[in-house]
C-alpha cells in the first residue's frame, strides 16, 4: 500500500528565526496586529510504500533524522493521511 | 611536495582559486570529483565554497551523501588535514565531521564583503602561519553563515579551544563585526584534534598581493608548514 505523508519542518524553538521575524514584521506593517509567534519552515510531501500507516510514519521519521531535517536546528512533525493513497 | 585534493561538487565555486592558492604556497593541487571514491593519495583535502546541489533542502545537506565523503571521513579519521570553506564548512557540519550547523544570516541578506577575523588558534594545519590574536581581513560570500550549536556543545568548543576564527571589530569598518549573527562571533571551528577546520570566510579569494592583499595566503602556507613539521 502507498501512504501520503506530510512532513512539517520548523526552526527549533528558541533558535533565532530571522525569516519568521521578518514575516511577523511585515504582517504588523499590513495591520495584522493579531499575528504573533510567526515561524517559517518547510513542508515536504511524499508517497511511502508501507504495510501500515504506523510503518510509513516510522520510515519517514528515519528519513527525517537522516536527511529531511537537521537535528541541530530543526523540529519536525509527521502526518500520514488517513486511508491508503493507492 | 604536499598534494592537496580540491573536491568539486555540482555547484562548487572558487575551486580554481583554492588550487592556485595551494600552488602559490608551494603545494600541488588537483581536483577530485564528488563521485570519486578515493582521494588519489592526497595529503590534505579542501572542500570549496559554492552552492553544492543548489543548496536544496539545506546548505550542504545533499553533498554530504556524495561518494567522496566516505573517503574524506576516512582521511579525517586517520588525522589527515581537511579544510571546509564556506559551503565546505556547511558540508562538514551536515556530515557530522564538525558539530553544530550554519543557518540563515540574522539579517536574511546574502553578504559578499570583507570581514575582520581574529586568529584564535594557531596550532591547526590551516592557521599556524599566523600569530595568535592577529586580525586579518578576508572576504565572505554567504547567505547561511550563522553558526549555531546546542549550549553544551558551545561550552565544549570553548573549553577545548576549538574556535579557530572569530569575527572581530577593527577600526575602519562601518558595519558590525559579526556579519551574520553567529553565536559567540564564531567564524571557524575545528575538530578535537584540530586537523579538520571549517571556516565561513574565503581565504583563497584574497591570497595574492595583486588583488590588494594576500591576507588569506597564510592559510595555505600553514598547510605546507604543517606537513614539514610532520615530516620532521
Amino acid at each position: 500500500m502507498t501512504w501520503r505523508v506530510h512532513v512539517r519542518i520548523l526552526p527549533r524553538k528558541g533558535l533565532l528565526d530571522p525569516q519568521g521575524q521578518a514575516v511577523e514584521h511585515a504582517l504588523a506593517a499590513l495591520r495584522f496586529p493579531e499575528a504573533s509567534n510567526v515561524h517559517v519552515g518547510k513542508a515536504i510531501a511524499l508517497d511511502v510504500a508501507a504495510g501500515t500507516a504506523a510503518e510509513a510514519e516510522s520510515r519517514v521519521r528515519t528519513m527525517c533524522d537522516q536527511l529531511l531535517a537537521n537535528p541541530v536546528t530543526e523540529d519536525y512533525e509527521i502526518e500520514v493521511e488517513s486511508g491508503a493513497a493507492a | 611536495m604536499m598534494r592537496v585534493a580540491v573536491v568539486r561538487f555540482p555547484g562548487s565555486n572558487c575551486e580554481p582559486e583554492a588550487c592556485r592558492a595551494v600552488e602559490r604556497a608551494g603545494g600541488q593541487a588537483f581536483y577530485v570529483w564528488h563521485r570519486d571514491t578515493t582521494l588519489s593519495g592526497a595529503d590534505a583535502v579542501i572542500l570549496p565554497g559554492g552552492f553544492s546541489y543548489g543548496d536544496y533542502l539545506r546548505s550542504g545537506a545533499i553533498a554530504r551523501f556524495s561518494p567522496v565523503m566516505e573517503a574524506i571521513k576516512a582521511h579525517a579519521a586517520a588525522g589527515g588535514p581537511v579544510l571546509g570553506i564556506c559551503n565546505g564548512f556547511q558540508i562538514l557540519c551536515e556530515a557530522g565531521l564538525l558539530p553544530g550547523a550554519l543557518v540563515r544570516n540574522a539579517g536574511l541578506k546574502y553578504l559578499s564583503r570583507p570581514v575582520d577575523v581574529r586568529i584564535e588558534r594557531v596550532d591547526t594545519p590551516f592557521t599556524n602561519a599566523y600569530r595568535a590574536g592577529e586580525v586579518i581581513r578576508i572576504p565572505i560570500g554567504h547567505g547561511d553563515g550563522c553558526y549555531v550549536a546546542p549550549e553544551s556543545q558551545l561550552a565544549l568548543l570553548e573549553a577545548e579551544g576549538r574556535v579557530v576564527l572569530r569575527y572581530a571589530p577593527l577600526s575602519g569598518m562601518d558595519t558590525p563585526a559579526n556579519p551574520n549573527g553567529s553565536v559567540q562571533d564564531i567564524a571557524a571551528i575545528c575538530s578535537p584534534s584540530g586537523t579538520v577546520v571549517g571556516m565561513m570566510p574565503h581565504p583563497e579569494r584574497l591570497a595574492e598581493r595583486v588583488l590588494g592583499s594576500d591576507a588569506g595566503h597564510g592559510v595555505f602556507v600553514s598547510l605546507m608548514q604543517f606537513r614539514s613539521a610532520e615530516v620532521v
